[in-house]
């Protein structure tokens, strides 16, 4: 078997275009799902019963089925409840649902872990509760989370992959067309596999960088 | 819903469960020699084990199962779809085990070693009856949790043919136009097949508790 360079040095600008859709959805997404989820681990906090045993089954579900089968059923599913999406809000809103789910635990495990006293502290101090939540609690978490959060955003740039499905015109989708188009599928896939791995390691050292930088205002 | 559907995501669930399962127990097969290759003081292995932890970990299993889907044909390997789908997996997961399996081995208390050598245990003797069942022991629960990723990751075996379960709801959602119903079905089973995962996961780590202090 020989490989055709010329195919994979032809294609690279196709797949820039596609890595940065790629990029977009998992930029969007994934910072639209930190906003769901920390909105949903405040209310799993400080809301009702109800509130929280509403929230915990679509958490528990949506982080026990696999995200294709969330997004046949928002893209093949959602016309016949009349929610009409194209490929790019499906895989959009998808993206940022499941991520959400995921982003909720670890927020939620995150506020658990600032010290009771800490908390304390600032009631007694005459700080409101919106006070101590923003001031208190979601820097402390913040810096907690860190990690985790990082981890996180890595394994959605690679569900991002699984958008190809429903037609997201992301990087997938554009180098494997390249590679049937011109009967090239190991040489393309290898391409898209390498630029994969450089995404994410380029992520992975950025994520390291930022968890290095922000260290020293750790107070837990 | 008719019953003849369900039926049919039902055979589809056990074909995700063996392929899962069969992922699952390669996977950590392969996990052994790159967990040891990727703690071994030798550069060269050393190196080899980061780079495939740091391959597979990197790049989307979709792309990789594609990949070994066009490759191995192409290098004159023809094998079934789900032969490969499972090659696919346990490749894959050998990567996240191999991470999990090196943590655990470091994490085996060095009391435990010394008390060993003590003893008068050998090198050999140490690391199968002291270093290894610990290490299994505390890599019990990420195993588990990886047994939940990799079905959940089946799905994507659907891509290269495999009439699994989310290929079988794909199926049926075409010829009976009802997406919504095949798909929430699908979900289901996969809910329910975690919860066995979870459940026995559990179990095994109560089993395995004997001797512990």
């Amino acid at each position: 078997m020989t490989l055709d360079l010329d195919l994979i040095l032809h294609s690279i600008p196709a797949a820039l275009r596609g890595a940065g859709i790629t990029v977009m959805m998992w930029i969007g997404g994934g910072l639209v799902a930190f906003a769901i989820g920390f909105l949903v681990a405040l209310a799993r906090r400080y809301g009702g019963g109800w509130v929280r045993w509403g929230l915990a089954g679509p958490v528990e579900v949506l982080r026990g089925t696999p995200f294709l089968i969330q997004l046949f059923l928002l893209y093949y599913g959602g016309p016949f409840i009349g929610l009409r999406l194209e490929p790019y809000e499906a895989g959009f809103l998808g993206t940022a649902i499941y991520g959400a789910a995921y982003f909720s635990e670890i927020i939620r495990a995150g506020l658990e872990a600032v010290p009771r006293g800490h908390v304390e502290a600032a009631t007694v101090l005459g700080l409101t509760r919106t006070q101590t939540v923003a001031r208190i609690l979601v820097p402390e978490m913040t810096l907690l989370i860190l990690p985790s959060s990082i981890n996180m955003m890595i394994i959605l740039l690679k569900e991002t992959a699984v958008l190809s499905i429903i037609t997201v015109p992301e990087l997938t989708l554009v180098v494997t067309a390249i590679g049937s188009a011109h009967f090239a599928f190991v040489e393309a896939l290898l391409l898209l596999a390498l630029i994969y791995w450089g995404i994410v390691e380029a992520a992975s050292a950025l994520g390291r960088g930022l968890e290095a930088g922000l260290a020293r205002y750790r107070m837990v | 819903m008719s019953w003849k559907y369900f039926e049919l995501l039902a055979l589809g669930a056990g074909v995700t469960a063996i392929i899962s399962a069969l992922a699952i127990a390669f996977g950590l097969a392969i996990a052994v020699p790159i967990a040891a290759a990727s703690l071994a003081r030798n550069r060269l292995l050393h190196r080899l084990g980061r780079s495939y932890i740091s391959f597979f970990r990197g790049v989307p299993l979709l792309v990789q199962l594609m990949l070994i889907y066009y490759l191995l044909p192409g290098v004159g390997i023809n094998l079934p779809s789900t032969v490969t789908a499972i090659v696919g997996l346990a490749l894959c997961t050998a990567a996240y085990q191999a991470e999990n399996l090196r943590g655990g081995f470091l994490n085996v208390a060095p009391g435990l070693i010394e008390a060993a050598r003590m003893v008068g245990l050998g090198d050999r003797q140490i690391l199968l009856r002291i270093r290894l069942p610990i290490a299994f022991r505390l890599v019990l629960p990420a195993i588990v949790n990886e047994a939940i990723l990799i079905l959940k990751s089946s799905s994507l075996v659907s891509v290269v043919g495999v009439s699994e379960l989310t290929r079988m709801a794909q199926n049926l959602s075409t010829s009976t136009f009802k997406p919504l119903d095949m798909y929430a079905m699908a979900g289901l089973l996969y809910l329910l097949l975690n919860w066995c995962i979870a459940g026995g996961g559990l179990g095994l780590e109560r089993a395995l508790h004997w001797g512990r202090r």
